[in-house]
């Protein structure tokens, strides 16, 4: 009931329309990595996705925004299906990853983005190592780059509400593994795919 | 004849009129199969059937009464300044402006359609709405390029929130000898605003071969104008009977809703072209977005409603 609610509420103030660019929306295991910009980024790639795919994906969310609030965390935890992490941890892979890593080992996909803040810029910063190690530790899972486009416009850092102002969201091409590839490197390749889907035409 | 007749009659007239659209459409599906033909016939289909859905969700709102015909506008409203902002380049620093565009003045000014309340109606926007976005957006202390950004939503909520708003504002017009009939002036504008358009794509496609404004609107030819213009000021004639008008005067007032949709329609394209997009978004299949469908209408809306105002009231 929630979610549907949330949904319209998404729709009806943002669009948040779905472009499967590169991929297709198939039942498969992945890590959805995205651009960072606002706080309904989360939103937006979770009710992008197909119902049957919605319920296997779960977001990674901070904490000190998601879990804060009896009605936002219980959104967070129980709708979303998010996985709240700590930013303070993040400096350490080890303890961070290591809820993400029980989901993947249980065959779930993660939304990730692996920026670890929001920025106000149309192309993504620096990537945190975090997809890297995840990546070596799991081949098989796709990783599937993801752009949303114009959130940071509907809903800026700061204010308090968003504006009507309609995002897309860009699934392309999963990223491509390259054996005995260097961290930088690799976080370096994944960032430009997902700045790669910022200039694609709208159609 | 009740006015529930009437709208019975109307809306079974505009029924059948797409019932042959749809045929039309079917047996050109038919006979051609391929090439650059086919695309032209798949749009076509795709615009009959979206033309179903907008007629049932007006014709639900007519039935429904002056409230949802209201909510109706609202969202419209809502959705072409929706497509018109997204399309704008805006700046974190413009955020408050757009929340009161979109959460104070856009539902205000249909509140006061509700309370017919007209004095109010027709300054708040192009008064008050002109004095509190500047206001609101010096209050941010962003400087750059400051006249640029609030004219850019003045512009954005006139003609999605105050032009559009003038076609329900039909509804509180006091005419003599014609109480509670100001559903059908709404009628009568969107039927002569909409056919106009869909007489002129027939034309153009038919028969279309000087353009009108290349540079602008690469779609529009001297062949659809007059055809389609002819077509639709005909039409409003022969719709006299609903109408507080004589069939000369509703002539002259479907001429006066031509030539102001042309005009609209050739102006959001030239505002579409400096944006660099050939479509103002995706929501109605086979048009483009929302405001693709309205252009005509806001720029007619406003012109009607002043021209029955004051020689009907």
């Amino acid at each position: 009931m929630i979610d549907i609610v949330l949904i319209g509420l998404t729709r009806f103030i943002v669009g948040g329309e779905a472009r499967w660019v590169g991929s297709l929306p198939e039942p498969r295991q992945r890590i959805y990595f995205a651009n960072h910009a606002s706080h309904l980024d989360t939103l937006l790639i979770w009710s992008a996705l197909p119902r049957a795919l919605r319920a296997s994906t779960h977001p990674i969310a901070a904490a000190d925004y998601w879990g804060r609030g009896s009605i936002r965390r219980h959104i967070a935890l129980k709708v979303l299906n998010a996985v709240l992490v700590e930013r303070a941890l993040r400096g350490t892979p080890g303890a961070a990853l290591a809820p993400l890593r029980g989901l993947l080992s249980d065959g779930q996909s993660l939304i990730l983005f692996p920026e670890g803040t929001r920025g106000s810029d149309r192309l993504p910063g620096p990537f945190k190592s975090g997809l890297f190690w995840l990546a070596q530790e799991f081949p098989d899972v796709e990783l599937v780059p993801t752009y949303l486009d114009n959130p940071s416009r509907a809903f800026p850092k700061g204010a308090l509400l968003p504006v009507p102002i309609s995002c897309t969201v860009r699934f392309g091409a999963p990223l491509a593994t390259r054996a005995g590839e260097e961290k930088h490197e690799f976080l370096e390749r994944a960032r430009e795919a997902v700045g790669s889907l910022a200039s694609y035409p709208i159609t | 004849m009740s006015l529930s007749d009437k709208l019975l009659i109307l809306f079974a007239g505009i029924c059948s009129l797409l019932a042959l659209a749809s045929l039309i459409g079917f047996a050109l599906s038919r006979k051609i199969t391929s090439g650059s033909s086919r695309a032209t016939v798949d749009n076509l289909n795709a615009r009959i059937k979206a033309w179903w859905v907008m007629v049932a969700i007006f014709a639900l709102s007519f039935g429904l009464g002056k409230g949802a015909t209201v909510v109706l506008f609202a969202l419209t409203s809502f959705y072409t300044l929706r497509e018109f902002v997204s399309l704008t380049p805006t700046r974190a620093a413009d955020h408050l402006l757009l929340v009161g565009a979109f959460y104070v003045l856009l539902p205000l000014q249909y509140w006061l359609i509700w309370t017919d309340w007209y004095a109010l109606f027709m300054i708040l926007i192009p008064v008050y709405g002109f004095l509190l976005l500047p206001s609101l957006a010096a209050l941010k202390g962003d400087a750059e390029q400051f006249l640029l950004r609030v004219s850019r939503i003045q512009w954005a909520l006139m003609l999605t929130v105050y032009c559009i708003s003038h076609a329900p504002a039909l509804i509180m017009l006091d005419i003599p000898g014609y109480d509670g009939q100001g559903f059908l002036l709404l009628f009568f504008l969107i039927t002569v605003a909409q056919l106009s358009d869909v007489m002129q794509y027939v034309f153009g496609k038919l028969m279309g071969k000087t353009k009108v404004a290349p540079v602008v609107s690469p779609s529009k030819t001297v062949e659809g104008l007059v055809g389609g213009g002819l077509s639709a000021v005909l039409a409003g004639a022969g719709l006299w009977w609903i109408t507080p008008f004589s069939p000369v005067e509703a002539a002259a007032m479907a001429l006066a809703i031509v030539a102001m949709g042309f005009f609209g329609g050739l102006a959001l394209s030239a505002v579409k072209r400096s944006m660099g997009v050939k479509d103002w978004g995706t929501m109605i299949s086979g048009h483009g977005g929302v405001l693709d469908r309205m252009d005509s209408l806001s720029f007619a809306a406003p012109v009607f409603f002043h021209l029955t105002r004051y020689f009907y009231t």
